[in-house]
């Protein structure tokens, strides 16, 4: 995994130092909260409803053990044993103290670490598929070029004030595991006619309160154009994005309302004049992708592991091994999905405890890897198939064992008013009262893949509009009401969720969604049919008589 | 009634006004009356306390009640984690938040 040289590591301690710096000023009375609001937001310090809240920036999802256990640490020590894992593959803290903030920052550099861009106006921390450099079906690891748009995005002057956040996703499969049409800027990498590599770039792609599935501007740029194209992408939205109203400032508006031709157009007409300055744009030399490139480099897989199986003797391994391990390109090594979805748990939560024994579990057993996904759960991306049963049984003992993996009970839900300042309704305790109405393992396994995902407010952190069921929560005159979606994807088939009909309360919401399974239990054609699939071809309609009677 | 609330500059924690002080405990909230701004504009000059508004309550037997809930989650602590509410794991004190 990539490694901080020195200019890495010197603009993190020269950050750490400057918001320390800030924090004291704030502490002192020298500066008010409306002066210090934005450089802690800048840091990622958020005030929410309990304490200072704290994001801290994982890329694209990759962890060491040493970093997951630094994460375990500062869980221990500055807050209260918990983190939250996020669907941007970051991890919060919620109960921070301002006055332990700049410590807490200059702990998390030396394992090269921070939050800088997890909040405000600018290209937030870039995501990826989970399953990067181990599953079979990618052309290229994407976390190459998630590195390389990192380095470009860290501190980038022109794009540090944009009209509104940014979100940028890379894949490099076919299957979408990143959610990747739904973020502002999505791309995938892919090899053209001629075999070289580059992307499809995808933009205007996302959630919140207007939800779109962002399309395609161009079929591939190389990737020795890459990075002057993203900087044409955003040098349009940075001039024409409505800065005058929040509600529309996001860059899915400026190419909605342009229309894809015309903003490809006016991106286009901006990338042929980057590309005619001297030097012909910004992107770095071969020598630098090779650079970055190395650090991805595999593993040292051993060879002679590649007929390796597990022991199937433990019925309970079974289960798991069926549910949550995938194949993993290299013959005699799997890639396991550790659920932080226990029945009754909260969604995305991990103790220092459970965060220590993950690390101690990636250095022994996953050449030092742990990958953070949107779905909220941890994956050890190279597990040799030899000691997967030793991994279940570590696991088990640790409650982290649940065989869930994209079941009704695997669950996205935000923080929701539990925790966040903008929340209308609690999230956590609907996705809690849904995994226990579908406990039964049997159960969940007949229903098969059915994601569903919860949000407490319209800015959609849970994902409800790519949900199979999505779910919004939202207040009705101080009472909490939920909306019920069906059909929504983040997967390729990226689609959006239909509001059913009328809300409903807490008790009320588990009720219909287990009278929605219940009728695709009914409508599938048959049990190899996804939940998803059977909406797609029967529709609507004998979902809400279902629901409503 | 009208209770004052806030967060802790240093820690965060939610806070209550009780009349001279911030206190923890909604239990100890006063009754500011229209005295909400002046009081406001004092204590955040003073650095006592961070982005403090005014909300809606009732009295009851047992102390003050925000109306909106989620002023009441703000004073007990998130209804998923009662081993970290006021006062601390027990599991009843949340029953007049929902």
């Amino acid at each position: 995994m990539y490694r901080y040289d020195h200019y890495d590591q010197a603009m993190v301690d020269a950050r750490v130092a400057e918001f320390r710096d800030q924090c004291a000023r704030r502490l002192s009375g020298e500066l008010t909260e409306d002066q210090f609001k934005p450089l802690r937001l800048m840091n990622g310090l958020y005030l929410q409803l309990h304490a200072y809240m704290l994001r801290v920036a994982i890329p694209y999802g990759t962890l060491s053990g040493a970093q997951m256990r630094m994460l375990a640490q500062v869980a221990r020590k500055y807050d209260r044993g918990y983190g939250h894992f996020t669907t941007r593959q970051n991890i919060q803290y919620n109960w921070i103290k301002l006055e332990d903030a700049g410590t807490i920052l200059a702990e998390l550099a030396t394992v090269e670490m921070h939050a800088i861009q997890t909040s405000g106006n600018c290209i937030r921390n870039i995501s990826s598929d989970q399953y990067a450099g181990a599953a079979a079906d990618e052309v290229a690891d994407p976390r190459v070029w998630a590195e390389l748009i990192r380095q470009w995005s860290s501190f980038h002057p022109e794009f540090s004030y944009l009209p509104r956040k940014f979100k940028i996703a890379v894949i490099a499969a076919n299957e979408d595991r990143a959610a990747m049409k739904l973020h502002d800027i999505g791309l995938q990498v892919v090899r053209n006619d001629a075999g070289e590599l580059g992307c499809a770039v995808y933009v205007g792609g996302g959630m919140g309160r207007t939800p779109m599935v962002g399309p395609l501007i161009r079929e591939f740029v190389g990737a020795d154009a890459l990075m002057t194209y993203l900087e044409a992408c955003l040098r349009v939205y940075n001039r024409y994005g409505r800065r005058d109203n929040i509600y529309k400032a996001r860059i899915k508006i400026l190419v909605h309302d342009l229309g894809p031709d015309e903003y490809r157009r006016q991106v286009e007409e901006e990338f042929a004049q980057l590309r005619a300055a001297p030097g012909g744009g910004i992107d770095p030399p071969a020598a630098e992708w090779d650079r970055i490139a190395a650090h991805f480099a595999p593993p040292p897989f051993q060879a002679s592991f590649a007929d390796d199986e597990p022991d199937l003797a433990d019925p309970d391994f079974r289960v798991w091994l069926s549910q949550n391990v995938q194949a993993h390109k290299q013959p005699g090594y799997a890639i396991a999905t550790i659920s932080l979805k226990p029945v009754g748990g909260i969604p995305g939560d991990a103790s220092a405890e459970q965060m220590d024994l993950i690390a101690d579990l990636a250095e022994r057993l996953s050449f030092d890897e742990v990958r953070v996904t949107h779905a909220q759960n941890l994956v050890l991306p190279h597990v040799p198939k030899r000691e997967l049963y030793a991994l279940w049984q570590a696991l088990d003992a640790a409650g982290l064992a649940t065989s869930n993996l994209d079941l009704v009970s695997d669950i996205i839900a935000c923080p929701g008013l539990d925790y966040c300042s903008l929340a209308n309704a609690r999230s956590i305790p609907v996705a809690q009262r849904i995994a226990e109405r579908f406990a039964d393992m049997d159960r969940q396994r007949d229903l098969g893949e059915l994601k569903i995902k919860i949000s407490g407010c319209i800015n959609a952190c849970g994902h409800h509009h790519a949900g199979h069921i999505g779910i919004l929560g939202v207040d009705r005159k101080g009472v909490e009401n939920y909306q019920l979606l069906l059909g929504g994807s983040g997967a390729e088939d990226a689609s959006l969720g239909k509001i059913t009909g009328p809300g409903f309360d807490e008790a009320g919401i588990v009720d219909a969604v287990e009278r929605t399974v219940e009728a695709y239990r009914r409508l599938r054609a048959d049990s190899s049919e996804r939940f998803l699939d059977t909406y797609r071809r029967v529709g609507m309609q004998p979902f809400k008589e279902a629901i409503y009677g | 009634m009208k209770l004052l609330t806030g967060n802790d500059l240093a820690s965060g924690a939610v806070v209550w006004w009780t009349g001279s002080d911030w206190s923890v405990h909604l239990e100890e909230a006063a009754d500011v009356g229209e005295h909400a701004e002046e009081i406001m504009a004092v204590e955040e000059a003073a650095r006592r306390v961070n982005t403090p508004y005014a909300v809606d309550a009732q009295a009851t037997p047992n102390g003050p009640r925000p109306s909106h809930i989620k002023d009441r989650i703000r004073a007990l602590g998130p209804t998923v984690r009662p081993d970290l509410s006021l006062p601390k794991a027990d599991r009843a004190a949340g029953s007049w938040v929902i």
